[in-house]
């Protein structure tokens, strides 16, 4: 298949359109705006709907509304926005509605700054909105990968019944890459395979087959089994959905551990430094929920490793992770910037050269 | 024997929970009697019906309405309602909202679907409070009306004087149809399901947005008892809030 040049928020939008996303709900907000914007002339092409709704707050509701009808469905938004979308991505986890959100993320707090930034790892993985709930959180490291894991995104919302979260940096949606799109995926809403979405119930049908799309559930019993039904995806979920990215580990004395662009900085690194001979790689997650705990302890156990180095572009949200997942087990360092300024090759460098040497 | 009423097949058998003298249970049956007639008249087909649920006393409607059905974020049920529209547009989708859900928290959602001229209907019921919260100062409060967040009455140089949703959605282009009704006698009961059915009509035949409100009765939260409460109604509110259409344009 051919390659072709395009830009990463471009690119994903038509990757949820093959996908079979024919429904966008959205709003403006640098630095994604090229999604809605391409989804606005796309849509109408493959007989979709993009709609740009009065507020981030409004677009989420819309997704519950159209997700509700077991449709296809996929908002995006970066950073404050996301943040404004919070309520319904809780109410969307609550009410076990399948769809895809996309946050482009940029620097904070508040209006923060527009250039990429990994601030959104805690918003992200770690809650964001009220109550037990958990997104599918995938975070991509390059615009391949981001069209990648688009086409297989909705299949995991829908089996799990969980909105699925694109963490992305605007580095991924604002630069250009050479990709390889796959084809139109043939989708149409099953009702046989949705028996709980609105699509076209009438009196006389059985009544447990009625659509009713909600997140209330007032006596502490039920919403107890509900909560106990949410938790058993999660449960699948961590099971089966962890995936991450082993660079040059086997033999390596220090392992990296970074996500989305930054871990690219890094690989150029490690290359640079495995010519010199010194035996460093990274550990890339992918999912960011559920984290690959496991997997990341067992390749910073080996007896070699002599320490382990997070880098962000944040204050170390993913480090509790990393942390987590090591218990103790080896030294842990934390190298990042705030502000949106990604580390360079030579800052990443000297960090990984201080844990070779036991500085 | 032929049978000269039932109840309708729109509501489910689910005991209300509302108050007595609450004027919900009145409500309910009049948007579901008028979506059974479109029914039986063969101008909409039986489960093309979606109806959303708000915050508030009405929380529960989704288990009242027998149809398919949303149970919405305080304030988002017009977004809800876009969705579910857009996603399934040969549907007829009604919002039922009350006022502190629709005329406070959820003003920008009402306005840009009226804006919009979102093909769906709102059904706006106002009783002037916060009813399921336990009888807040709503912006529908009348001023001088006491309630548990202004218990020396509503002050209207420190809050404001209450809103007329009405009036205000009649001013914006997108709405094709808005009218307020009460439900304090039979003849106005007769009057709210004419609004309630003819906008739902409109919306089959792909008008703009409707809104029909409807003036309540609040007997709990309001400290009287049903009759008073009507009463109450007729005295205070009607005057602030008077019945009437607000704009046609299916009319002009």
């Amino acid at each position: 298949m051919a390659l072709t040049l395009m830009k990463g928020s471009e690119a994903i939008a038509e990757a949820a359109i093959r996908a079979g996303a024919r429904f966008f709900f959205g709003y403006p907000i640098t630095p994604q705006t090229e999604i809605p914007e391409y989804m606005s002339a796309r849509m109408p092409e493959v007989g979709g709907c993009f709609l740009q709704a009065e507020s981030e707050v409004a677009a989420i509701n819309m997704v519950y509304g159209a997700a509700g009808t077991g449709a296809r469905v996929i908002t995006s938004s970066s950073s404050p926005g996301v943040s404004l979308k919070q309520e319904g991505i809780s109410y969307c986890a609550g009410a076990q509605l399948p769809c895809v959100i996309l946050n482009v993320m940029r620097g904070g707090p508040g209006l923060g700054n527009i250039q990429a930034s990994q601030g959104d790892y805690f918003q992200g993985v770690k809650g964001g909105g009220n109550g037990d709930y958990h997104l599918l959180t995938y975070a991509p490291s390059s615009v391949q990968e981001a069209i990648d894991i688009m086409m297989f995104a909705f299949d995991k919302a829908e089996k799990y019944r969980m909105p699925v979260l694109f963490l992305a940096d605007g580095i991924i949606a604002q630069m250009m890459e050479p990709v390889e799109m796959p084809e139109m995926v043939d989708f149409k809403v099953d009702p046989e395979k949705k028996p709980w979405a609105c699509t076209g119930w009438k009196p006389g049908d059985d009544p447990a087959k009625r659509g009713v799309i909600n997140s209330i559930y007032i006596d502490t019993e039920s919403l107890t089994v509900h909560n106990a039904e949410l938790q058993k995806s999660y449960k699948a979920a961590r099971e089966n959905e962890q995936m991450w990215e082993c660079y040059k580990t086997d033999d390596a004395e220090v392992v990296v551990t970074a996500f989305g662009t930054v871990a690219r900085v890094v690989k150029s690194v490690i290359d640079e430094l495995r010519e010199e001979g010194v035996k460093v790689g990274l550990f890339r997650p992918i999912t960011v929920w559920p984290f690959p705990y496991d997997a990341l302890r067992e390749t910073v156990m080996k007896p070699q490793v002599k320490g382990v180095l997070d880098v962000e572009v944040n204050e170390g949200q993913m480090l509790e992770d990393v942390k987590l997942a090591i218990e103790g087990g080896k030294p842990v360092s934390f190298f990042g910037h705030l502000g949106s300024q990604f580390p360079t090759t030579d800052e990443i460098r000297g960090e990984i050269l201080k844990i070779k040497e036991g500085k | 024997m032929s049978v000269v009423f039932e109840k309708t097949k729109l509501l489910t058998d689910k005991q209300f929970h509302y108050c007595p003298g609450c004027n919900h249970g009145i409500i309910h049956r009049l948007v579901a009697e008028s979506i059974d007639e479109l029914i039986q008249e063969g101008k909409l087909e039986a489960g093309n019906v979606m109806g959303v649920a708000p915050v508030g006393c009405s929380v529960f409607a989704y288990d009242y309405f027998n149809c398919d059905m949303y149970e919405a974020a305080h304030g988002r049920a017009p977004a809800v309602a876009t969705g579910a529209k857009r996603a399934r547009p040969g549907t007829l989708v009604f919002t039922y909202q009350g006022d502190g859900d629709l005329a406070s928290i959820g003003t920008a959602e009402i306005v840009h679907a009226a804006h919009r001229g979102e093909k769906i209907v709102t059904i706006f019921v106002n009783n002037a409070i916060y009813g399921m919260t336990g009888g807040q100062m709503a912006p529908t409060t009348l001023v001088g009306q006491k309630t548990t967040t202004s218990p020396y009455g509503r002050d209207e140089a420190w809050c404001g004087a209450p809103i007329k949703v009405s009036e205000m959605l009649s001013e914006v282009p997108g709405a094709y149809y808005i009218e307020r009704c009460a439900v304090n006698n039979n003849a106005n009961i007769l009057k709210t399901k004419k609004a309630i059915k003819k906008a739902f009509e409109y919306q089959l035949n792909g008008k703009g947005f409707c809104l029909i409100e409807v003036l309540s009765t609040c007997p709990t939260n309001w400290g009287l008892n049903p009759i008073e409460a009507m009463k109450w109604l007729e005295d205070n509110m009607i005057p602030y809030y008077p019945l009437g259409v607000k704009k046609d344009k299916g009319a002009e």
